[in-house]
């Protein structure tokens, strides 16, 4: 018998019954039975600040699982997800891709605090501006390396304790649907406590933002190849011109030491 | 780049102090085979071509060389040098004083608390059961100790009572154990894997669970996975999906005993390009966890973080959280069983750990016996008691302990400490320096391979089985044939201590009364 | 059956009572009054937030026809309670008029919600403070009795429950005002005090607030040197306390208020030009015990020098807090979560979340006066955009 291909057209779920919210279990309920059901594309509307849409949700690049969403979601979006796509049509709550594993998630929009905490892997573009905290955590290990861009600016300690993968703040805004500049694409505290991974700004950093084991690094080729293919694909996702981007030069940040704490703590015995 | 907090003015001006320990060599029954110096792994004992010698400033009285010496030839001592004595600042401050004013550092150190803070435990007597109502024979009768584990049910309801009622029927998760007693967590990393396999094939011969630790599941201990509870740590090391669906439960873990408050730290020199891959950070860095989770800033964060686990896990797995014993606990607990938890871990503040700073392993936390007692009265007064179970640690010494503090309102306890002796650990508390010698609190490989999984399993089935047949005798002397009718069963302990209050705060009538 | 009692605090040892919650509110700019239903509607879907141990709303602008008097809305155990207050009040001051709350019968038991509208003897120099004082020892010498709020043109409404239960409860639809603060809670020591929701309030300083004050002890001991007594063991409590000392009694503004309780760190104030530097290290020097340490993000209603809805988080950003502008540019909303916002308005002309520790203001008439994108000591223009 021939296996069933995933259905290609799109099952629309709407978040509200009788104009009321439902609720994020029956929500997410729902998500899982269409997949059960091989319906893979699944476009929700009316999403109003439902937790834990995609929470562990696992699919391969073979047999992918899409989700759009329309509306707000609520906290932990993604979380611990592993594979699939997701894109929201608009702003996003606290822990976008808390510890995520795998997959994308595209937000047309704001993100809050926290996005990308202890991310594994996967990547996330975000159009807008980010809040405090973002890519707290990020981890890598060999091919598995978790991206994370932010169009906008990001608030006060981006890239907190960071031990691999790759951060990204371009300082670009949307204003009557062209794009420009923001004055800073960054806050104080960057990358306090660093030991692993790379925060890339579009601009200059001043020196008295960078946060504790943080440090300004030269570019090279291997960055080149690095950033080249994400800001392609954050390009892509939200419509802007690549070259606009790549006009302005960028700050490389890495960590001092791979154990800012080393002399902090004495081991021997009293 | 701003430094690290520029605490040092200068480091590594240290003072001249005399070491603490000796190691005395009895040149007589010494054959010279120089096995001590191979075993010492803290480069303490050498040859020079005539003799064995000491660098008495290494030895951390691990007893290794001691144990493997075929002559009995060495024996290690307290160093008796003394400075002039003085009752406050004592031998013990002043070297605190000198280590920190020689390295500007934190001082690090690792097991639990080894200040003199009185054993609430060594004040409670239970009784026994004479004439007035019989006492059990464990040997001949049954008496049973299986617990489970998880949110339980205020009623029934009759649909219910038609059918074959089992556990997985429409019934919140729960999990079966044989006796009231866990292993805890203790993370790859911070012991070595020979160590966590030893555990974990232990806990699934016993039938009962162990901890992962935070430091995520090596793929090798997948086959073990029914009996293990995944630690989810604010490092989020080896989470993934493979994780949280593969383990038996899962717990959060906002604090340790140890150090509450503090993240888990391992130190540098314990993260070999194993450990590297399990936790996905630079090999060689140290890992800290941050303090608190990054997602968790309040109880509804906490709450949050339950509901995105039960609805990853599909509710068929318990989820657990870990708090560190503190002077808020009951309330704390209470907001956590109203968070959605199934069952909660408080850790007392004589737990272990392999790695925290000295002031705050000594010096914060309160007792677990006062804990426990707390957070049940407080779950009972609330009428939320049966939604979770509580597990006890921190100090869990003996099966005396164990039946105490059952008596005082845990379901079960956890114990690390003790399984760690079981294998051969001599609580030397050098674990954070990643050179122990018996191959449990290490990563280096040739020191790894010295513990003997097979022996080291057995021995902690045997330390399981050994404290449950103790558990069997009292609540046989006891006249109590099953384990749930002595969790909370304050009326069956006494308190023959010099603080009334105490008694009054655990609820224990004095002896006599 | 042991009989509860709503105004009485329960005897819980010394405990601390830990809250989570959500919170919600909006000011119309052009004083346009609408009844509760919408901030009912904004409290409903921050649902995750509570646990059904405690909600509340506070309402403002009315009382037209009362509007210089104090309201002193009151929740009663009894008949018998409500005639000790009475007597206690006759003494006092000049009861204008005084009804009973109408209520629902939704929550078994409940208790009996009384309003006084009430002027102030004219010989008295300082008809706050007095105010205040009565509050004080209503509280703490009249059994079963207890203040919701007592400011002018101004009501609080709060009680164990649902926050949409509550809002049933007292009928919120039937009252009208141009802003409106609500409250879901999620508190974790045994339920059964009505008091112990939020908002709390203090003549017409009402506060809604997510989190936990980890500096309570100190702010608490400080409050007591002015004279303020403490008694409800919720830290909610010394905030609306701070700005009424801050605002009303020591006069100072808005913005001033917000630097003293969440002050800048020394390493920004090292960025900043001499005259900041030195001022704003006075303030931290003086206002010590004021600063207010731990998670929070806040929301504070009052009335005076103009009627103005202040959001607040604190310096680390521990709580989440969004705002946003109707797209008629007439309502600022303010709430724990952008849903909130989105469920009565869906469309905004702007949304944002503030940085921390820097209060969004808007006054009535005005608009916003601080978009707490950037510390502030003087009130910007309205209209700047969002960076």
């Amino acid at each position: 018998m021939l296996e069933s291909k995933a259905i290609l057209d799109w099952n629309t779920i709407s978040a509200k019954r009788n104009s009321t919210p439902i609720s994020y279990k029956e929500l997410n309920a729902s998500i899982r039975t269409s997949i059960k059901n091989n319906q893979r594309r699944i476009k929700l509307m009316e999403v109003l600040g439902q937790r834990f849409i995609g929470a562990g949700l696992e699919c391969t690049e073979k047999d992918p699982i899409e989700i759009e969403i329309n509306g707000i979601p609520g906290n932990d979006l993604g979380i611990f997800m592993d594979g699939p796509t997701i894109t929201v049509k608009g702003n996003a709550e606290d822990q976008v891709g808390n510890t995520m594993n795998n997959g994308t998630i595209i937000i047309e929009g704001d993100c809050r605090d926290v996005a990308g905490l202890s991310m594994r892997g996967g990547k996330i573009f975000v159009e807008g501006n980010g809040g405090y905290r973002i890519g707290i955590h990020m981890k890598e290990y060999q091919s598995q390396i978790p991206i994370l861009v932010l169009g906008g600016a990001g608030k006060e300690f981006f890239g907190e304790y960071m031990a691999g993968g790759i951060l990204l703040a371009l300082g670009l805004k949307f204003k009557n649907s062209h794009v420009v500049n923001l004055e800073r694409a960054v806050s104080p505290n960057l990358g306090s406590g660093i030991h692993g991974g790379k925060i890339y700004i579009r601009g200059d950093v001043p020196d008295s933002y960078l946060g504790v084991g943080a440090m300004k690094t030269r570019f090279s080729e291997e960055d080149i190849k690095i950033l080249l293919p994400i800001i392609s694909e954050f390009s892509k996702n939200f419509k802007i011109d690549e070259d606009f981007i790549l006009e302005k030069a960028f700050t490389k940040i890495t960590p001092g030491s791979h154990r800012p704490f080393a002399g902090y703590y004495t081991a021997k015995p009293i | 780049m701003r430094e690290v907090i520029a605490m040092a003015v200068e480091s590594n001006i240290r003072h001249n102090i005399p070491p603490k320990f000796f190691v005395q060599f009895n040149r007589e029954r010494c054959i010279l085979c120089k096995r001590c110096t191979i075993n010492c792994s803290y480069g303490a004992l050498s040859f020079n071509g005539e003799r064995i010698i000491a660098d008495n400033y290494q030895c951390v009285m691990c007893l290794r060389c001691a144990l493997m010496c075929p002559q009995a030839a060495i024996k290690i001592e307290v160093n008796s040098f003394q400075y002039a004595p003085h009752y406050n600042y004592d031998d013990r401050i002043r070297r605190i004083i000198y280590e920190q004013s020689g390295s500007g550092g934190v001082l690090l150190a690792s097991s639990g608390c080894d200040l003199p803070y009185h054993h609430i435990f060594d004040d409670l007597l239970i009784d026994a059961c004479q004439v007035t109502n019989p006492s059990i024979d464990p040997l001949r009768e049954p008496i049973e100790t299986r617990v489970f584990v998880g949110q339980k049910l205020p009623q029934l309801t009759p649909e219910m009572d038609s059918r074959d009622v089992t556990l997985e029927m429409e019934f919140p998760p729960n999990l079966e154990i044989q006796e009231p007693l866990i292993v805890g967590h203790m993370s790859i990393g911070s012991i070595s894997y020979n160590a966590c396999l030893s555990i974990y094939k232990a806990a699934q011969e016993i039938g009962t669970l162990a901890g992962s630790g935070e430091g995520g599941l090596h793929k090798d201990f997948y086959k073990y996975k029914n009996y293990i509870i995944g630690e989810i740590a604010s490092g989020r090391f080896g989470v993934d999906m493979k994780y949280i669906k593969g383990v038996a439960a899962i717990e959060i873990k906002i604090g340790q005993g140890a150090k509450p408050g503090h993240g888990g730290h391992l130190p540098g020199e314990k993260v070999t390009k194993m450990i590297s891959e399990t936790r996905m950070i630079p090999q060689g860095s140290d890992a800290l966890s941050p303090y608190p989770h990054h997602d968790i800033y309040s109880i509804e964060d906490l709450a949050q973080l339950i509901g995105a686990l039960k609805e990853t896990t599909e509710y068929q797995v318990p989820v657990g959280v870990k708090i560190a014993a503190v002077h808020n606990v009951a309330p704390i607990a209470s907001g956590i069983v109203r968070a959605g938890a199934d069952f909660i871990t408080i850790d007392g503040f004589r737990g272990g750990t392999g790695a925290a700073p000295r002031i705050v392993r000594d010096h914060v936390g309160i007792p677990i016996e006062v804990a426990i007692t707390a957070v049940d009265q407080r779950l009972r007064e609330e009428q939320i008691r049966q939604n979770v179970t509580i597990f006890a640690g921190g100090s869990i010494r003996y099966s005396a302990d164990l039946i105490k503090i059952i008596a005082l309102g845990a379901d079960a306890a956890e114990v690390c400490t003790p399984v760690l002796i079981a294998m051969g650990c001599t609580v030397c508390q050098s674990c954070h320096r990643g050179l122990c010698a018996w191959g449990i609190a290490t990563q280096r490989a040739d020191l790894v391979q010295r513990l003997d999984v097979n022996l080291a399993s057995k021995r902690i089935m045997n330390l399981f089985k050994s404290w449950n047949e103790e558990l069997r005798e009292i609540l046989g002397a006891m006249g109590i044939d099953s384990v749930e009718s002595l969790r909370g069963n304050k009326d069956r302990l006494r308190y023959v201590g010099a603080n009334p209050k105490i008694a009054e705060v655990l609820g224990v009538k004095h002896a006599g009364e | 059956m042991k009989k509860i009692s709503f105004a009485n605090m329960p005897h819980l040892k010394d405990d601390k009572v830990f809250d989570a919650c959500g919170i919600a509110g909006f000011i119309n700019l052009d004083g346009q009054c609408e009844n509760g239903s919408k901030v009912k509607q904004m409290i409903s879907i921050l649902k995750e937030r509570e646990n059904g141990l405690g909600g509340g709303f506070a309402v403002y602008g009315v009382w037209p026809e009362f509007q210089d008097q104090y309201c002193l809305q009151l929740l009663l155990d009894d008949e018998t309670a409500k005639e000790r207050v009475e007597e206690y009040l006759k003494k006092k001051v000049n009861i204008v008029k005084d009804e009973q709350c109408p209520v629902s019968h939704n929550i078994h038991p409940a208790p009996l919600i009384w309003r006084f509208f009430v002027d102030v003897p004219a010989k008295e120099e300082n008809p706050d403070d007095f105010i205040v004082e009565l509050v004080m020892a209503i509280h703490s010498e009249i059994a079963g009795a207890f203040c919701l709020s007592s400011g002018k043109n101004m009501a609080v409404f709060k009680g164990n429950g649902w926050a949409t239960e509550i809002a049933d409860f007292y009928k919120i639809e039937q009252y009208k005002g141009f802003m409106w603060l609500a409250h879901s809670r999620f508190p974790t020591n045994t339920p059964g005090w009505w008091g112990g929701a939020h908002p709390f309030n203090i003549l017409d300083y009402s506060v809604v607030h997510n989190g936990e004050i980890t500096s309570y002890g100190t702010n608490r001991r400080y409050l007591e040197m002015w004279g303020y007594k403490c008694k409800l063991r919720t830290d909610t409590e010394v905030i609306a306390y701070l700005f009424d000392l801050l605002m009303r009694k020591q006069k100072l503004s808005k913005l001033v208020t917000c630097n003293i309780l969440t002050p800048p760190y020394y390493n920004e104030i090292e960025r900043m030009t001499t005259g900041e530097q030195h001022f704003f290290k006075l303030l931290r020097m003086n206002y010590g015990p004021a600063i207010l340490n731990g998670p929070f993000s806040i929301l504070v209603a009052c009335n005076r020098p103009v009627p103005s809805l202040i959001g607040l988080t604190d310096r680390k950003k521990l709580r989440p807090l969004i705002a946003g502008i109707s797209g008629d540019g007439n309502t600022v909303y303010m709430s724990s979560e952008e849903s909130a916002l989105r469920y009565v308005s869906p469309e905004l002309s702007m949304v944002w979340a503030p940085t921390a520790g820097t209060p969004i203001i808007a006054e009535l008439g005005v608009g916003l006066i601080s978009q707490g994108t950037e510390r502030l000591l003087r009130p910007q223009k309205i209209g700047a955009e969002i960076a």
